[in-house]
């Protein structure tokens, strides 16, 4: 009903396209400023008192410093391992935990649900400390298990599977036991696909936690070769490129941005639905 | 106040593909609404009324044409200006407000001359809701109200602010068969009582006939018919028209007019002097036939369905359009259901004939 | 007959569940009392875990230290200027996004950029636009200067002008969310109730007060307190904006505080951090109480 749409409205109309054009330029400028500096010369940045924006000379110079000075190779490998196999062992474990929750009957499923819930309200801020104790205990310090084993559970995504789960109807799980079915192949064979929309969006959040995560990195790592991107840009930032290489380190922000915001236009989407439906950052 | 109507047309952009031309959802509408009338605007869902109770209320502007409140043209006004009161059809009462809110809602917007002072405005209040009887329900939240309730409270939101034209969209929808009789009757009450123009837009033809002082027929947002819903009834101008009201519907037969008779299949069933020869659609209503050992029509006997005053015999016949034939006869006559064959006479004035090429109305 | 199906399953659920409940034993449960426990055992030692004894020392030494006091203001600072101003600033844009047509996914694309970039990363690029050093004064600074006004190092100058880009930062930060989830919730409010409105010649203003916002509100409430949150346990992008070394920046905050207790230069007091932290779930509590308290009056839930 867009109809009588008066005329004064027009100012307001545009003073509305000015606002958001102005904070889709705040929002962009600083990636349209990474992929600036990056494809700077060393030289040429070094000399700009004031800033250019643009440059006319662009150098991929800075990309090879970024792989060859530093580990930045080293970096992305151990991020992607870090990601998959945290997301991988994650979702089987959620799955077998939502499953249990949506499907089977057993003692005490209530209580236990209801601890599961309470969980959910614990900052992991709360739990670093002694995991951080533990899994030095353990000499797990600097190794992907240390690095993976405390976040491949999350009382969240249980949840949220679990709500999905139970939307399956009844009758579906009594024709599967009828013709012989097991439990483990009738949640493979039927509830997985079936709530593959809401798999799949857990794995993306997933995915972009595991790709930014920094703390507990941080925390559990000294050694550079078990470094993820987010320690490792913060590793250039204090000792990498001589300090003072800002185009380097700009190819190196650009190279760690990438593939996130690849994914994110490739499944868009989803990752925006699934965010709404149940994602802070962090 | 009169609402008239002029050469009302409202077209849409058809949407997605580009090439197809526009969607006419009201097409060259033309009628005079009488002051102080209750009209029942009335058509199959998709013909285009809901369109024209927001072309009337300024939420939607016609293609062209014209619309008058009065003498006054307001088709450049929006709804805002129009002075009209809407009754939504899922009443669209704030959920957030109690239900004094809401009715005063429609007051607080008054600016300038026609500001009210707090004791005006509650004073309003209190007579729009005395008015559709719901004083005791004030302090509750539309949550917490039934169906019927909510509807009241839509009506006194609607109706506080004296709208000079009252427009309803198909009030009665969301309602339970029970309730819905019982506020259709309380609509007409209110409406007698305040004397306001109102419009009612329903797909129910019951609904519009029993309360309407005139009914609007219309589909394809085009005006196939107005009057009195009896006159409508008894006269149809059309084949829809015909078809669209009474229940049991209208039995629809294949027949022919042939030197001053009407045959339905080899049976001449009525004399229809004056009228050409011509193929024709005869439509009998289910209170038309006339049980007769003797009868014209012969149908083949299907069943009987007792329904206390009346009992309903289902028959067939080759010339007939649907699959069986309905007829409603008195229940004093004695019908023998296992009879191969049925035969009726026919009223005159229940059988109606129709053009088989324009589907309008022959008179005899 | 379906009992048979249940008769063996008591067991095999527990089987089901194993995974799950041995990691969030090990990883949530356990280290929750264990954290407790940390933050009353006096003079704990990291090499030899041992301890002298049992008291509320560590709270008061926490409370007496001016780097924890220094990190509770920053983050009250924080939280209380960038909750209402990136809620308010993401409402807006929501309204704008809803009343257009054009463009519309384009831009809601471009604002949710941010959500999937990694904070260290692109709080580097926020460091070089807004740093002042020998060889530039930096982007920033020179737009500050075009309008005439002096120029100022925002990572390493005076505390409000760190404390602005942090500010700065954490709005471009968490703004994508919230507009995400508000642009949800406005075009979630039925247009039956706006049409209502404008028959009733309601004005824009009016509608926006008594419509549109009672009914968002509870998505607003929403986000206040997952934004309360969220600040409250603000670090990586004090990190990405000011390096490991917080204390010396002035710029901690509590969290940060914490994991400096943990590890690094200053770290090896597991004790002190405990009681760090539970301080700081204890304050993010009674606020999200108070908030609670506040939105049952304010919060319109359908």
């Amino acid at each position: 009903m867009e109809d009588y749409k008066k005329t004064p409205k027009k100012p307001l109309r545009i003073i509305t396209y000015a606002l958001l054009a102005l904070w889709a330029i705040v929002v962009l400028f600083p990636f349209y400023w990474m992929l600036l500096t990056s494809v700077k010369s060393y030289s040429s940045y070094n000399s700009e008192y004031i800033p250019k924006f643009f440059t006319l000379s662009p150098t991929l110079q800075n990309y090879a410093d970024a792989f060859t000075s530093v580990p930045l190779g080293r970096y992305l490998l151990n991020t992607l391992i870090f990601t998959v196999i945290t997301t991988a062992i994650m979702l089987i474990v959620i799955t077998l935990a939502a499953f249990a929750f949506a499907r089977l009957e057993f003692k005490g499923k209530n209580i236990v649900f209801v601890i599961f819930l309470s969980l959910m309200m614990i900052p992991n801020e709360l739990v670093v400390i002694t995991n951080f104790v533990t899994i030095t205990n353990w000499d797990m310090r600097n190794s992907f298990p240390g690095l993976i084993l405390p976040s491949i559970t999350s009382v969240f995504y249980i949840y949220l599977l679990k709500e999905n789960f139970e939307q399956i109807p009844d009758n579906l799980y009594y024709a599967a036991k009828v013709d012989g079915t097991s439990d483990l192949k009738y949640l493979l064979r039927v509830m997985v696909p079936i709530s593959k929309p809401t798999l799949v969006t857990i794995t993306i959040l997933k995915v972009i936690e595991c790709w930014n995560s920094y703390v507990w990195p941080r925390l559990i790592t000294d050694d550079e070769n078990y470094f993820l991107v987010s320690n490792g840009i913060q590793e250039i930032r204090e000792k990498g490129f001589g300090r003072e290489n800002i185009p380097a380190m700009m190819a190196a922000v650009v190279v760690i941005s990438v593939p996130l915001i690849i994914l994110f236009l490739v499944f868009r989407k989803k990752i925006m639905e699934g965010v709404s439906r149940g994602g802070t950052k962090g | 106040m009169k609402v008239v109507l002029q050469n009302l047309t409202k077209k849409f952009p058809a949407r997605g593909k580009k090439n197809h031309g526009d969607v006419i959802a009201v097409n060259n509408f033309t009628f005079e609404i009488p002051d102080g009338k209750l009209v029942g605007l009335l058509g199959p869902s998709g013909c285009g009324k809901s369109t024209m109770l927001n072309l009337i209320s300024g939420l939607l502007k016609p293609t062209s044409g014209k619309i008058l409140f009065g003498d006054d043209d307001v088709t450049e006004l929006p709804a805002e200006h129009r002075g009209i009161g809407l009754v939504f059809q899922n009443y669209a009462l704030y959920p957030h407000l109690t239900v004094r809110q809401n009715i005063l809602f429609p007051l607080q917007n008054l600016k300038g001359k026609d500001k009210l002072s707090k004791e005006a405005m509650e004073k309003k209040v209190v007579d729009a809701a005395k008015l559709v009887q719901i004083e005791e329900l004030m302090d509750r939240k539309p949550g917490e109200l039934s169906g019927g309730q909510q509807q009241r409270v839509a009506i006194a939101r609607a109706l506080v602010k004296m709208p000079k034209v009252l427009l309803l969209d198909e009030p009665l929808s969301n309602l339970d068969a029970r309730l819905r009789l019982q506020t259709r009757e309380e609509i007409r009450r209110i409406q007698k009582e305040t004397g306001i123009t109102t419009v009612f837009v329903t797909h129910d033809q019951e609904e519009a006939m029993s309360i309407s002082d005139q009914i609007v027929l219309m589909k394809d947002g085009v005006l196939q018919q107005l009057g009195r819903s009896q006159e409508v009834y008894d006269n149809p101008a059309n084949l829809f028209v015909a078809k669209f009201l009474g229940t049991p519907p209208i039995n629809i037969f294949s027949g022919n007019v042939s030197d001053g008779k009407l045959y339905i299949g080899k049976d001449a069933v009525l004399n229809t002097s004056g009228v050409p020869n011509m193929e024709v659609y005869v439509g009998i209503r289910p209170e038309g036939f006339l049980l007769s050992e003797n009868g014209s029509l012969c149908c083949a006997m299907g069943g009987v369905e007792v329904m206390g005053r009346d009992i309903s015999i289902v028959s067939m016949n080759e010339a007939s359009l649907n699959f069986s034939i309905r007829s409603i006869i008195s229940s004093d006559s004695k019908v023998d259901e296992n009879a191969a064959f049925v035969h009726f006479d026919l009223k005159p004035n229940k059988v109606l004939l129709f053009d088989k090429k324009t589907e309008k109305r022959i008179t005899f | 007959m379906f009992k048979k199906f249940f008769k063996n399953s008591n067991l095999k659920s527990w089987l089901y569940l194993l995974p799950a409940i041995i990691f969030l034993g090990i990883f949530m449960v356990y280290p929750l009392i264990d954290v407790f426990v940390y933050s009353f055992e006096e003079g704990y030692n990291s090499a030899s875990q041992t301890y002298f004894g049992t008291g509320t020392y560590n709270y008061s030494y926490i409370l007496h230290d001016p780097y924890f006091l220094q990190a509770v203001k920053n983050t009250f600072i924080l939280v209380i200027i960038t909750v209402p101003l990136s809620t308010g600033i993401a409402l807006l844009i929501s309204l704008g996004l809803t009343s257009i047509q054009r463009f519309r996914s384009l831009l809601q694309t471009i604002y949710f950029l941010p959500y999937v970039t990694n904070t260290l990363a692109v709080g580097l690029v926020f460091m070089i636009l807004f740093k002042k050093t020998a060889y530039s004064d930096g982007l920033i600074n020179m737009l500050l200067s075009l309008f005439g006004g002096d120029t100022v190092d925002f990572i390493e100058g005076p505390y409000w002008a760190k404390m602005f880009v942090l500010c700065f930062y954490t709005v471009w930060v968490v703004l994508p969310f919230k507009i995400l989830i508000l642009t949800s919730a406005l075009s979630s409010v039925n247009p039956v109730y706006y049409n209502a409105a404008r028959v009733d010649g309601t004005s824009k203003f009016r509608t926006f007060i008594r419509i549109t916002l009672p009914m968002i509100s509870p998505m607003i409430f929403y986000l206040i307190i997952t934004g309360f949150i969220g600040a409250f346990k603000a670090y990586s992008d004090v990190v990405a904006l000011f390096g490991t070394d917080l204390n010396a920046a002035e710029m901690n905050t509590i969290v940060g505080y914490v994991y400096d207790m943990l590890y690094g230069d200053s770290g090896g007091y597991p004790s002190y951090a405990s009681a760090a932290a539970i301080l700081l779930f204890a304050i993010v509590l009674t606020i999200t109480c108070i908030n609670l308290l506040v939105s049952k009056k304010n919060v319109h839930y359908s």
